[in-house]
């Protein structure tokens, strides 16, 4: 029997269009934008100013306090200007604009493509590369990596979880990294679990990647010290406390952290970040981005420089925009619907999605039959259909005794409901006014 | 450039429609309807009919004239809700009750309360139960099972096997018989089978899950079980009261009903539990023969309470 998570969860269809195609390296961009806030935190606050001359991973952008990240170049140029620009959810963040010129990397960087096996550094060092390199939590959530690898006072960490899960349909540049990238993914984890001080590593995959699962097994057959642990597929197994829980058993109590269960969670994008970072002193200035969907002709898996226009990720792929109804910057299950397509590509941007204008757009919404599938769906053991229905009524204290805020946003309740009933619109509504009471009763 | 769609995630959904879910709950009807036509003969066409075409022409009425809106008829509830009323009644109702029936069903059981989703009680259940208290001959003179009958009104009637189970007389059929179908009996009950493989239909499409009928099953078995090896001259076995009268079709398509069931397994577990227990009382020491229907009835107006009380066990729950 494979593991699995305990409660709910639902069967998207998989899509996964690109999982055959290798990954190809990205033209540069004319001009590239990269805004100074791409994770959870303080944005970073420019250490350029319109004039200078950049090369590649060249600092850009300084880290402000402790959750926030360092920004470099990822390309080589002049600034053209340091202003607002308006990021893929649409809102406006303080971007540093660079005019692209050749492509000029600073020499500390080491790009050979040699497999640097010998971990040389102790766990402090560690952090402090992690942090200088601005390297955050690559499955699209962006909280900065040295954040969750400095382990609280009085907690310790049993093992490192990494989440080679993948489990939103279409997305495939996790799989392709760990397929192409195996070696250097295992040096990366074991970087890892001698920054927090672990002898032993999980690395859980669903079982629709065959091939990675395979190859990392042959790969680790040596080292009992790192465990593959294929899945059974299910959505949202990708989910931090899910994969916890599919992996060891363990439940993260309601409101905790991965921590409270000795557990600590990286996605494989981070830890080949963190090779990256660690032996060769390059900084997170690429990622690999799927552009994939119905509308796309060749549904590619791009190695891009952060700061590459959207538009012209999707022309390369021969995205066919007439044709188009949506964007989805993410996977089509917790992405997000794109209003501007000059808008760039940052460290959480794990690939942009097309919808035809078919499927672009939501059917009607009938009567709940209260028929409970919302209540089988969610992996969290909520009650959908009941959150819903408070935050309609705008009943925040029952929104609240329901648990809302134990909700991860994944979408299986909406994704599973019968009569099309927007379930999740309404509970991220109540988790938010909810939230915003829970903070100003704090005060 | 053309303009994008911009709305929340989930940008994808499954391609399940109350509609169908709807519809699968017709088909695993289906078995039990031919069945029924085996038996009852021209009769049980003549009153599923009736109850199906007065069912959707109810709620067409009412959400087209009375309410002004669209009509919701497309969701095939009514046609569901018309079957299932069909099949709690016996083959030889005169078209006139049956038409009564429906409209108890629709209008006052469905309509009165906001339509589908909205009903405490089973719609089809309330309108047989005012059909057995408001034409209580009518509705207990049961016609046997004739072969193919061409005779709609005048064929020769008997009792119910629970009916004479409570009064002690006639020949009670073999539990094969009672299998099969081969007893009087409302239209849908008879056959036991017939009701199974639907079931085994609703699971495989995960219409219902197992939770409502198994729980069902097993408590009055264990129940009846008790008071039979107690008494098995005053008490029927468990096997025959499992498969006579409207247990069966109870259990799988009456109980499981989305609307008035619990919503959380726990839930429907302790509603499941409820209904078998409330049936062997009263079939056991009622004043009625069969009290699946009330067992029913009585447990979908605790629905709401077990909703507030039993709730699922949430991920990383903290005492």
């Amino acid at each position: 029997m494979l593991k699995t998570f305990n409660k709910g969860g639902v069967h998207p269809e998989a899509n996964k269009l690109s999982a055959q195609n290798p990954i190809q390296t990205a033209n540069l961009p004319k001009v590239a934008i990269v805004p100074l806030g791409q994770h959870i935190g303080a944005p970073a606050t420019a250490a350029v100013a319109k004039g200078d001359v950049v090369k590649v991973g060249q600092l850009i952008g300084t880290a402000t306090g402790f959750v926030s990240a360092n920004i470099h170049s990822p390309v080589s140029g002049t600034v053209l200007k340091v202003e607002d620009t308006i990021d893929v959810a649409g809102f406006k963040k303080p971007a540093v604009h660079i005019t692209v010129e050749g492509d000029e990397w600073i020499e500390t960087i080491d790009r050979s493509a040699t497999l640097v096996t010998e971990i040389k550094d102790d766990a402090a060092t560690i952090i402090g590369k992690i942090k200088d390199a601005g390297i955050v939590g690559m499955g699209g959530a962006t909280f900065p990596a040295h954040v969750k690898l400095a382990i609280p006072e009085g907690k310790k960490a049993e093992f490192l979880i990494i989440n080679g899960v993948e489990c939103e349909p279409y997305l495939t540049a996790d799989h392709r990294l760990m397929l192409e990238k195996t070696e250097e993914l295992l040096v990366g984890v074991r970087i890892l679990m001698k920054a927090i001080n672990v002898n032993k590593a999980f690395i859980g995959v669903e079982n629709n990647k065959p091939d990675a699962i395979e190859k990392l097994q042959k790969a680790t057959a040596n080292s009992p010290e790192i465990e593959i642990v294929p899945l059974k597929l299910k959505y949202p197994q990708g989910g931090e406390k899910q994969l916890i829980n599919a992996v060891t058993g363990r439940e993260v109590p309601s409101g905790r952290l991965p921590i409270d269960v000795n557990a600590v969670v990286q996605n494989v994008g981070t830890a080949f970040a963190v090779y990256e970072a660690v032996q060769k002193n390059k900084p997170l200035i690429e990622r690999v981005v799927t552009v994939t969907g119905k509308t796309v002709a060749n549904p590619t898996n791009f190695l891009a420089r952060i700061g590459t226009p959207v538009s012209e990720l999707i022309a390369a792929a021969g995205g066919n925009l007439e044709l188009t109804g949506k964007v989805i910057s993410g996977g089509p299950m917790m992405g997000k619907a794109m209003s501007n397509l000059d808008s760039t590509i940052t460290k959480g941007t794990s690939g942009l999605l097309l919808m035809s204008k078919e499927e672009s757009v939501r059917p009607e919404a009938s009567a709940c039959v209260r028929c409970g599938k919302c209540i089988e769906a969610c992996p969290m053991g909520l009650e959908p259909y009941l959150l819903s229905l408070y935050s309609q009524k705008q009943m925040w204290d029952e929104e609240e005794q329901n648990h809302v805020m134990d909700c991860i946003e994944c979408g299986s309740c909406l994704f599973t409901c019968p009569a099309n009933r927007p379930l999740l619109d309404y509970i991220r509504l109540g988790k938010n006014t909810v939230g915003k009471i829970i903070r100003s009763r704090k005060q | 450039m053309n303009s994008l769609v911009v709305s929340p995630s989930p940008h994808v959904r499954s391609e399940v429609t109350t509609q169908e879910l709807m519809l699968s709950v017709i088909i695993a009807l289906i078995p039990a309807l031919v069945v029924s036509v085996i038996h009852f003969g021209l009769g049980a066409i003549i009153v599923t009919l009736t109850s199906v075409i007065s069912c959707l022409a109810f709620e067409y009425l009412i959400t087209r004239f009375f309410l002004k809106k669209k009509s919701t008829i497309a969701d095939c509830s009514a046609i569901l809700t018309g079957l299932l009323l069909a099949f709690n009644l016996p083959a030889n109702l005169p078209i006139g009750i049956v038409i009564v029936g429906a409209f108890v069903a629709i209008v006052i059981g469905k309509m009165s309360f906001g339509g589908l989703g909205q009903n405490p009680f089973n719609p089809a259940l309330v309108g047989r139960v005012f059909l057995l208290l408001s034409f209580p001959v009518q509705m207990t003179t049961w016609p046997k099972p004739m072969g193919f009958a061409t005779k709609y009104i005048d064929g020769e009637t008997g009792a119910t096997t629970l009916a004479m189970i409570k009064n002690h007389f006639g020949t009670v059929p073999t539990d094969i018989d009672l299998l099969l179908g081969n007893m009087g009996g409302s239209l849908g009950e008879v056959s036991a089978v017939a009701l199974l493989l639907g079931f085994a239909f609703l699971l495989y499409r995960k219409v219902i899950t197992w939770h409502i009928p198994v729980t069902i099953f097993a408590t009055v078995f264990v129940f009846q079980g008790i008071l039979f090896a107690a008494s098995p001259a005053d008490f029927a076995s468990p096997v025959t009261h499992l498969l006579s009268g409207g247990l069966m079709l109870g259990a799988i398509f009456m109980a499981t009903d989305y609307v008035t069931s619990p919503m959380s397994k726990m839930g429907c577990v302790v509603y499941a539990i409820g209904i078998a227990v409330i049936t062997v009382v009263i079939r056991n020491f009622g004043a009625y023969p069969e009290g699946m229907s009330f067992a029913i009835l009585i447990m979908n107006a605790v629905t709401p309470l077990i909703n507030t009380y039993i709730k699922p066990k949430r991920f990383g729950e903290v005492k």
